[in-house]
């Protein structure tokens, strides 16, 4: 959709004095003391009816109508990134955090909080431990842990109107860079942050740019990386979703810096409300003259458009990437040359992801010392991780670099429902590895997760309980990358179907001792022949289990024992007959008529004919159905 | 919810975009979208319209999960099979709701009623385990009350 | 001229030359499968894999598309490298147990049998894709590309069947590696088109 050359000549920023003024009118057009309230629209709220509970606030506010002295206006933004709580509702400006808020809640918050006052105990969020209500988002443990630079106004605009954005400081950046610096004192910004790529990798963005900028003249590129395919990771999703404009804006500097007039944004199918939120932001940026030609009178042009992925997961490897983008089949190829000698189209080219490009923006705005101040010494800044699995706040959370794993999985993230510790903590998605409790002091950044076996990835934490089974998540992401190989190089194509295999029989009580040495060989030769990252460090999952974990695997194999319990083969499902009350769900689920029993009194289940398919476990409410 | 063949043009589909190979994949999953899949003569078309040899569009089109050469089912269900939906216990669900359809695996049910795909992470890891149901969000599903779900749209 | 060694042995380079054209230049053998003089290098088959030392640090790289540079130290018959090939060479004896080929590369690495299950005991075809390359670069026909990806991609024509682009010049039969072509193609001679080369389905 391209706005009409009225519109656009009437909205334009011709200067960066125009963007000033129109800055500090939009922020004396909204009183910061003034009662609003926010309502979480992330992927997770909408999923769990945070749109119903918007209409219902809107409702009882009309309802409420001349009983309310100062209407508050109700904002909807993305995702605060305390998912399993949601959906969210906060009231500015005094920050009361509500959760788990239904339709049926909004006439009491409207009636009690809005025109009384007064906080609804019931939706506080209840301290896990201590029992305690806690009234306001800053003094909720899993925020106040966290340190947010690249999330910092997700959750405080909407996404979907660039006003709000502007508000909160967007394209000051962009402004500064175009107006105030040569492309090379940008470089230079950016070396000096000591930003390193969030995509996984870390290699230093300014290096990278410098690389591409020292080819003189002629067509070049600027390409985000937003294909955010490792499985339990929705960083990149949440701030494309809650503030696009900062990924427009850092591509927007990388462009400039480069000397680059075009961008593409490489989003996965599986985000719609990414793509749509981001495509509105390039509308809008273009209705003020933030992209397009001759960007606030600087002279410098620049306009960025969007694929969407296929379905690929390889495509996050950039050269298969830019294969993709060009439209063709996205396959990896050799480097040299790199992408920032000859990368799309054949043309120098610089590729970062969404994190990163939105930490550009942020150290254009607040300067590379600023940031340098942030993290470790050789790990710059922030990061965000997506917490999920076996831990109480799953969520999003951004903590500075060098932050020790305890605290991220035991303090921001509330800890493990049922248990003082974690078992593991995948980090680096299926390039990554599996990190144990001993390593719970382990400092969080770039070089000490290499050195533990695992990768800083791109943010996906994913912490694993007592009753995960260390072979079988070896196994899972040896099947993934099976799945997504694209198969050119023969390392990977044949010999991630081969160690998944010897998992799988490990996994059903097979194999020798000597099998695990034979998967440490093809292991190393897998890593060191693959042609890409995606092979390269496909072994890292099983590696890190064997590491920490060897014992788990030698019980499958010796005592043909799955100490976790989730190996099909090795398990036994089992009624107990003092808690079983005989309701029959179990019966009723069970797709092989394995169980039996009479009404009323404890059922018993066929070992002969039972396949393992937990459905019985699933459909008890007794918890009288047990794993062995 | 995709059109029906009938109501879509497919050279309004394929006039979208100039006559360039770097639009070979924009066409195919415009195409998949209106049709819920590829049939020989669209990929024809998109060929001469882009310059893109058969044989490569072919490969592309083979290449990546979104598309599919064969129609689907009317109701689209995908579960995720993500990491956190994996410790959850998703893969069971699928492969329940794979038994109950009557399918040994991902695909297509010989009614065309239904079409069970695998999805490596839909990103809502906070609602593990996850299905999309015809683009709804499912949170923490369960093998029952999923099936309960598909089982209602096969009654509309 | 570039100047680095090889094995230990200095020699010279041209700029522009990969390291392969380097060794092949000055008599080292190097053993490829997806290497052919006529098309563009790819990369894929990794049997080329040499080790390049920098201090203390060492890695792996294909040698068919690295370039050679000024002051590298190369080795191609490490043990690392050779680890890489072996694990190849045994896989592919399970992958296309019909390749004659094969069998005499693997022998030379002293991988006389496999560990891994046969899953087709016809198959020659190890997917180096030289015929879909050749047929694209040098006949310029493009009837043929890979299908699929990953464990189950295959080669073939589109649908896999007949189409009118193959000239049955027979350029794909004269470059591929195995002899999986020529096999292929006598079956298909009749026909205007080769039809398959390799499919998972059998």
């Amino acid at each position: 959709m391209q706005v009409t050359a009225k519109d656009s000549a009437n909205l334009r920023l011709g200067s960066l004095e125009e963007l000033e003024q129109l800055r500090s009118e939009l922020k004396a057009a909204e009183d910061p003391n003034q009662t609003r309230i926010i309502v979480c629209h992330g992927t997770g709220c909408i999923a769990n009816g945070s749109a119903g509970v918007t209409q219902a606030l809107k409702d009882a506010l009309a309802a409420a109508g001349e009983d309310i002295e100062v209407m508050p206006g109700i904002k909807t933004t993305g995702c605060h990134g305390f998912c399993s709580r949601g959906p969210l509702v906060i009231i500015k400006p005094k920050n009361i955090f509500y959760q788990q808020v239904k339709p049926k809640d909004a006439e009491e918050i409207v009636q009690k909080t809005i025109q009384a006052g007064e906080t609804v105990e019931r939706l506080l969020y209840e301290h896990p431990q201590t029992g305690e209500k806690i009234e306001t988002t800053e003094d909720i443990p899993f925020y106040a842990g966290q340190q947010r630079v690249v999330l910092a106004n997700i959750g405080q605009i909407d996404p979907t109107k660039i006003d709000d954005a502007m508000r909160a400081g967007a394209y000051a950046g962009v402004a500064k860079a175009l107006t105030n610096m040569e492309p090379q004192q940008v470089i230079d910004a950016v070396i000096n942050s000591g930003l390193r790529g969030r995509g996984g990798a870390g290699f230093p963005t300014g290096i990278k740019w410098n690389l591409a900028a020292k080819h003189q003249g002629g067509q070049k590129y600027v390409l985000c990386n937003a294909d955010e395919g490792d499985p339990g990771a929705f960083m990149d999703r949440s701030v494309m979703e809650g503030d696009p404009h900062a990924v427009v804006e850092g591509m927007i500097i990388g462009g400039y810096a480069i000397g680059a007039d075009t961008g593409y944004v490489y989003v996965r199918a599986e985000y719609p409300l990414a793509i749509k939120h981001l495509e509105k932001a390039l509308v809008d940026a273009r209705a003020y003259g933030l992209l397009g030609e001759n960007i606030l009178g600087s002279g410098f042009n620049f306009d960025i458009r969007i694929n969407r992925g296929a379905g690929a997961f390889v495509c996050g490897e950039e050269t298969a990437l830019m294969r993709s983008v060009e439209g063709k089949v996205g396959e990896p190829v050799p480097r040299p040359p790199y992408p920032s000698d000859k990368g799309l189209f054949g043309k120098p080219s610089v590729l970062n992801n969404v994190e990163t490009w939105a930490n550009v923006s942020r150290i254009l705005d607040k300067g590379a010392d600023w940031f340098a101040g942030l993290g470790t010494e050789k790990s710059k800044g922030t990061k965000v991780f997506a917490l999920v699995g076996k831990v109480n706040n799953v969520g999003l959370v951004e903590v500075p670099m060098g932050i020790k794993l305890r605290e991220i999985v035991m303090e921001i993230g509330g800890g493990v429902p049922g248990s003082d510790h974690f078992k593991a903590v995948q980090t680096g998605g299926p390039s990554g590895g599996c990190l144990p409790w001993q390593d719970a002091e382990l400092p969080v950044d770039f070089d000490s997760l290499i050195a533990a076996g695992s990768m800083m990835g791109s943010g996906g934490m994913i912490v694993m309980d007592d009753r995960d089974c260390m072979v079988d998540v070896a196994k899972y992401f040896l099947g993934f990358l099976e799945e997504e190989s694209c198969g050119k190089c023969f390392p990977c194509r044949l010999g991630v179907p081969r160690l998944r295999e010897t998992l799988n029989r490990f996994s059903k009580g097979e194999g020798t001792v000597q099998d695990i040495d034979d998967l440490y060989s093809l292991a190393e030769a897998i890593k060191a022949g693959s042609l890409c990252a995606l092979g390269g460090t496909a072994p890292n999952a099983v590696l890190s289990t064997l590491r920490y974990f060897r014992d788990e695997y030698e019980a499958h194999i010796l005592e043909h024992r799955c100490p976790a319990g989730v190996c099909k083969d090795l398990i036994t499902y089992s009624i107990d007959p003092e808690v079983c009350t005989g309701c029959r769900a179990c019966t009723r689920a069970c797709p092989q008529d394995a169980i039996s029993g009479e009404k009323k009194k404890p059922h018993t289940i066929d070992e002969s004919l039972c396949i393992r398919c937990g459905m019985c476990f699933e459909s008890c409410k007794f918890g009288a159905v047990q794993v062995q | 919810m995709a059109q029906t063949a009938i109501d879509i043009d497919i050279d309004e589909i394929i006039e979208r975009y100039p006559g360039k190979p770097e639009y070979l994949i924009f066409l195919l999953q415009d195409i998949q979208e209106a049709f819920n899949y590829i049939s020989a003569e669209a990929l024809t078309l998109v060929c001469d319209h882009t310059g893109v040899p058969e044989s490569q569009a072919y490969a592309v089109a083979t290449f990546y999960n979104s598309f599919s050469l064969e129609p689907k089912g009317e109701n689209i269900v995908h579960v995720c099979l993500g990491t956190a939906c994996h410790l959850k216990g998703s893969g069971l669900i699928a492969e329940n709701l794979m038994r109950k359809l009557g399918l040994d695996g991902p695909g297509t049910t010989e009614d065309l009623k239904y079409t069970v795909e695998t999805v490596n992470c839909l990103g809502a890891c906070a609602l593990a385990p996850v299905a999309l149901v015809n683009g709804d969000y499912q949170p923490k599903v369960t093998s029952p009350k999923l099936m309960k779900t598909v089982q209602k749209l096969g009654d509309e | 001229m570039l100047s680095l060694t090889i094995d230990g042995k200095k020699v010279e380079a041209e700029a522009g030359w990969s390291l392969l054209d380097t060794a092949r230049q000055h008599g080292i053998e190097i053993p490829t499968l997806c290497y052919h003089e006529a098309v563009e290098p790819f990369g894929a088959c990794r049997l080329c894999v040499v080790e390049l030392k920098q201090g203390n640090n060492s890695r792996l790289v294909a040698s068919c598309v690295y370039p050679a540079e000024e002051g590298l130290e190369v080795y191609t018959d490490s043990e690392k490298v050779n680890n890489v090939r072996r694990w190849i060479l045994e896989m592919l004896l399970s992958e296309c147990p019909a390749s004659s080929e094969i069998r005499q590369m693997a022998a030379q690495y002293g991988v006389e049998t496999t560990r891994f299950e046969i899953s087709d005991p016809e198959q020659e075809c190890i997917l180096c894709g030289l015929c879909v390359r050749a047929c694209a670069q040098v006949v310029g026909a493009n009837a043929i590309s890979t299908v699929g990806r990953g464990a189950q991609k295959e080669i073939g024509s589109p649908y896999l069947t007949p189409g009118d682009d193959c000239v049955a010049c027979g350029t794909c039969v004269t470059v591929c590696p195995t002899g999986a072509m020529s096999a292929r193609f006598e079956r298909v001679r009749g026909v205007p088109a080769v039809v398959m080369v390799r499919s998972v389905k059998g």
